[in-house]
């Protein structure tokens, strides 16, 4: 508590640039107003950039307070080693009171991302598990880190987007939001997602990380990783579950990931971005978007409207 | 390409369905470069399938993004873009062009600085691209732009454009929309999109881009009076009390003397704590936690101003509306307002009339149904802080709730407090309640018969009436013959004037318990809304909601008065049962299943109802 009671002058830190400084400014609005009128709110945490915005802003909103909420981390089972690393770094780094989910019955199922396929394991351990913990817990306000920018249906949703009884979007009904002025009136069992980082582009995030000097998993930068090719990109070979066709073995590449998720699922690209610079450098004359290194995404048409109507985040 | 310091760009898209909205959008992304590879190959993939473009990749589905959208080639909801050039950032709101999703428009106009109202060349100026106009207005967006689209296929006709920018800017200026600037584009194939067109030489204006890259939108947010509602109240320990929230307008310093509203209570800032730490002074737009010199209460919706520069505190106020659901809006009937982070219960006292987009006339209505724009009265169930929202668009507008499905009934905008409410004082009476009631040796009390026309509601509230009377209580009876006869004469039975003729009802029985009676009210009452209206005028217990629970065929075939015959011959229109609904009581007090006995045993059940609650005892004064 008197670690974060000490409250820096603002000489010692950098000015942020005027448009961050609103980014910020909006999301902290947004913190407190799902704090202030949902009962049990929770953070989603995917260990990824978007989440350590999403914490960094939501401890920044309730400063010089703790945190009124608890932290969620739903777990498949088959992240990547580093990103178990850093997730149990991070919550003792900031005294989170973090939750671990995974979907036991899916696990004790034997889903897993090779042999039940990519969109089975996902529903599985992604969106049921997601469901179970929301429904053990009785949250009824989840903040999770997507951005309107990332995918077509994404660009849909509201800030407070509104789930049924069983977490089902409809998009078709989707409330009104005017002005700041939330309809946050829901029903027993009824619950909403709230997303702070709405207005945030990828090229936001990055610059953002690097104005704040927020930690992110090292996987995000250039090194040397065994991968193998497949499905067009590069998957990393990270630890001794993958199953290897006939004659193929993991060759090492200075690669470096977007966005990361499953490991098996999370394509790497080709870089020699090793610092945050050299990351955003990349990304200003990037020419494809960072979603398409998401198996997950293309395994059919409007796949992600179709995970969202089920309950995905 | 992160253009960002000449400031961030908020503009929507709007106009008729067709008119090319989306395509536009699509054309700006890609033409400044904000399409991907991998987006484009499955925009390729996409256009194939559902394509209206033939044989050319379909722009309007980058932006398009639900199934629905891309199957039946319109846009339903808003869809958020973003993208940046090197002088400037833009965040784009597409909205759909089809009137039964207007209110998704309002949504994307709310927070825009700017509108770009599209008009197919062929068609020219349309119904919809009036009731666009008008929302921009209403909402307070200055900066228009008038894009008349798809004038390839009018040869790029110079005269034709013209006409139509004239017969635009004309309306324009009738609503008080600000400054059109009318841009002739194809959003197919990019002419004065980003690229000039060198198909119309005739035009000599800036491009789609080049104008919104440069519009001046300076926002004059930070001129304004301070107002900060208060979001959260931050308690990390007992020696730090701080009001966090954000600057709407204006700007705070330490040391500054501020009220806090509605209760008015004065002090000083003492310290500002912005995300980083602390400040000497918070601007609009900032995020900050304020603490005061003095132990002040505030709590959540509450308004912090200068002592000096206050808002109107009101319970009553005159506002537009726009209706946003289905069910329409009825005068009288309760509602739940949001107004900045407050939630107080607000009723229509009066409608004063109904927008007709087209012609602007103001037409008499009794409701407002989807997508219509009104003028209303409004009255909060407190005293709430508000300005004008042509001052202020943070704490001048405010949206309305249904209390049961919670839906966003409405997006209101405040045009003014009328001072009525201030000037009636509540005289505090020489004789109180308690002691009417002591004097009658009883308690005050409501109760209340719902039911279907016919199902026996009335001849078992007489029944109860005449037991409480053969017990020495004073009573009195309330229904549709002493009143739909004298006080409500001037009310028929549409659902607007069925709610007010229960709010007189209610208020009625109300002024009775203060006389001390036992009022026995008998009335369809055929909505959930209004009897819960009614129970929310009486003290907690002081109100009991019977149901006569008699099914519909029953009622038919009693038909004592032959009005249910004439209702299905059509001859009575809105008849509660046959053309107009009846919405069965969810948690009544009592039901009564009326075809299952004498009228006498059915009273004999609300008596014992009464006893058992204890409001037969004499009363406690």
């Amino acid at each position: 508590m008197d670690r974060i009671l000490d409250i820096p002058h603002p000489l010692q830190t950098n000015a942020l640039p005027a448009r961050l400084r609103r980014l910020e400014a909006d999301s902290i609005a947004i913190f407190r107003e799902v704090a202030a009128e949902f009962r049990k709110p929770v953070l989603l945490y995917s260990v990824g950039k978007d989440s350590a915005v999403l914490l960094h802003l939501a401890i920044k909103a309730f400063r010089p307070g703790r945190l009124p909420f608890s932290v969620l981390h739903v777990d498949t089972g088959w992240k990547f080693r580093e990103m178990y690393e850093f997730r149990d770094a991070t919550a003792r780094r900031l005294g989170l009171d973090l939750i671990v989910h995974v979907n036991a019955d899916g696990a004790a199922r034997g889903i897993d991302p090779f042999r039940s396929g990519s969109a089975l394991h996902t529903q599985v351990m992604k969106t049921e598990g997601l469901k179970q913990a929301l429904d053990m817990h009785g949250f009824d306000a989840a903040f999770g880190g997507a951005r309107r920018d990332e995918e077509k249906s994404r660009a849909k949703e509201r800030v407070l987007s509104f789930r049924s009884a069983g977490h089902g979007w409809d998009p078709r009904n989707q409330r009104p939001e005017l002005w700041r002025l939330f309809n946050t009136r829901i029903r027993q069992g009824e619950s909403v997602r709230a997303f702070p980082l709405s207005d945030w582009t990828e090229l936001d995030v990055w610059d953002y990380i690097r104005a704040e000097d927020i930690p992110v998993v090292p996987l995000y930068f250039a090194k040397e990783r065994p991968v193998v090719r497949r499905s067009g990109t590069w998957i990393m070979v990270d630890d001794d579950r993958m199953p290897f066709e006939p004659g193929e073995a993991p060759e090492l590449r200075k690669v470096r990931f977007r966005t990361l998720g499953c490991w098996p699922l999370s394509g790497a690209v080709e870089s020699e971005a090793e610092t945050l610079d050299a990351i955003i450098t990349e990304m200003r004359s990037a020419s494809t978007s960072e979603r398409e290194g998401r198996l997950i995404d293309s395994d059919e048409a409007a796949s992600m409207e179709k995970k969202k109507r089920e309950g995905y985040f | 390409m992160a253009g960002s310091d000449a400031g961030l760009l908020r503009f929507l898209t709007c106009g008729s369905v067709d008119d090319g909205k989306s395509t536009l959008i699509g054309r700006l992304l890609h033409d400044t470069r904000h399409v991907m590879e991998d987006q484009f190959r499955s925009l390729e993939t996409d256009s194939r399938r559902h394509g209206t473009t033939g044989e050319d990749v379909d722009l309007a589905l980058l932006v398009d993004g639900l199934e629905a959208e891309r199957e039946q080639g319109i846009t339903i909801d808003v869809a958020h873009r973003y993208f940046a050039t090197p002088r400037r950032a833009f965040i784009v709101a597409d909205t759909p062009g089809h009137e039964q999703y207007t209110r998704n428009m309002a949504t994307g106009a709310s927070e825009a600085d700017l509108a770009i109202i599209l008009v197919d060349a062929r068609k020219g100026v349309l119904t919809q691209t009036r009731r666009h106009a008008t929302i921009c207005a209403l909402l307070g967006i200055r900066r228009i732009v008038l894009a008349v689209n798809k004038i390839d296929l009018m040869e790029y006709d110079e005269a034709l454009f013209n006409r139509i920018t004239a017969e635009f800017s004309a309306f324009a200026e009738k609503i008080g929309l600000g400054e059109v600037v009318a841009i002739p584009v194809s959003a197919r194939y990019g002419d004065n999109v980003v690229e000039r067109s060198h198909a119309m030489a005739w035009y000599e204006g800036p491009t789609l881009l080049e104008h919104l890259e440069t519009v001046d939108v300076q926002s004059d947010l930070a001129t304004r009076p301070f107002r900060l509602s208060v979001q959260w109240v931050s308690r990390p320990h007992a020696d730090f009390r701080g009001f966090a929230g954000s600057v709407a307008t204006g700007s705070i310093r330490v040391g500054d003397e501020i009220a806090i509203l509605p209760a008015g209570r004065t002090t000083h800032v003492d310290r500002i704590l912005g995300p980083d730490g602390e400040l000497d002074e918070a601007h609009a737009g900032d995020a900050v936690t304020i603490t005061l010199q003095t132990e002040t209460d505030a709590s959540r919706g509450d308004l912090i101003v200068h002592a000096r520069e206050r808002p109107a505190v009101a319970d009553q106020f005159a506002a537009r509306l726009v209706w946003m659901t289905d069910e329409p809006l009825l005068p009288g009937r309760g509602y739940l307002m949001r107004i900045g982070d407050r939630w107080v219960p607000a009723s229509v006292t009066a409608l004063k009339y109904r927008l007709d987009v087209d012609s602007q006339e103001h037409l008499a209505a009794r409701g407002l149904g989807l997508n219509e724009i009104g003028e209303v009265n409004i009255a909060a169930g407190a005293p709430v802080a508000f300005d004008s929202y042509a001052d202020n668009r943070a704490t001048g507008g405010f949206i309305l709730v249904d209390r049961f499905t919670n839906t966003t009934a409405a997006a209101g905008m405040i045009l003014h407090p009328l001072r009525r409410a201030t000037n009636i004082h509540h005289e505090a009476p020489s004789v109180e309640k308690a002691a009417r009631a002591a004097a009658k040796g009883q308690q005050p009390t409501c109760i209340w018969f719902t039911g279907l026309s016919g199902s026996g509601k009335s001849t078992i509230a007489k029944a109860l009436e005449a037991k409480l009377h053969a017990s020495g209580k004073h009573t009195m009876m309330l229904d549709g013959d002493n009143l739909r006869h004298g006080l409500n004469r001037d009310l028929g039975f549409t659902d607007a004037d069925r709610v007010e003729n229960i709010r007189r009802v209610g208020e009625t029985a109300k002024l009775m318990t203060e006389a001390g009676l036992i009022v026995l009210c008998s009335f369809i009452s055929p909505f959930r809304a209004e009897r819960d209206m009614v129970r929310a005028m009486f003290p907690e217990g002081e109100f009991f909601e019977v149901f006569v629970d008699t099914p519909l065929e029953d009622c038919i075939k009693r038909d004592p008065k032959g009005l249910y015959a004439k209702a299905m011959r059509g001859e009575i229109p809105n008849f509660t049962g046959i053309s107009s609904p009846y919405e069965r009581p969810e948690f009544p007090d009592l039901r009564l299943d009326a075809v299952k006995g004498p009228p006498q045993d059915a009273a004999e059940t609300a008596l014992k109802l009464l006893a058992d609650a204890g409001r037969l005892a004499a009363a406690s004064a």
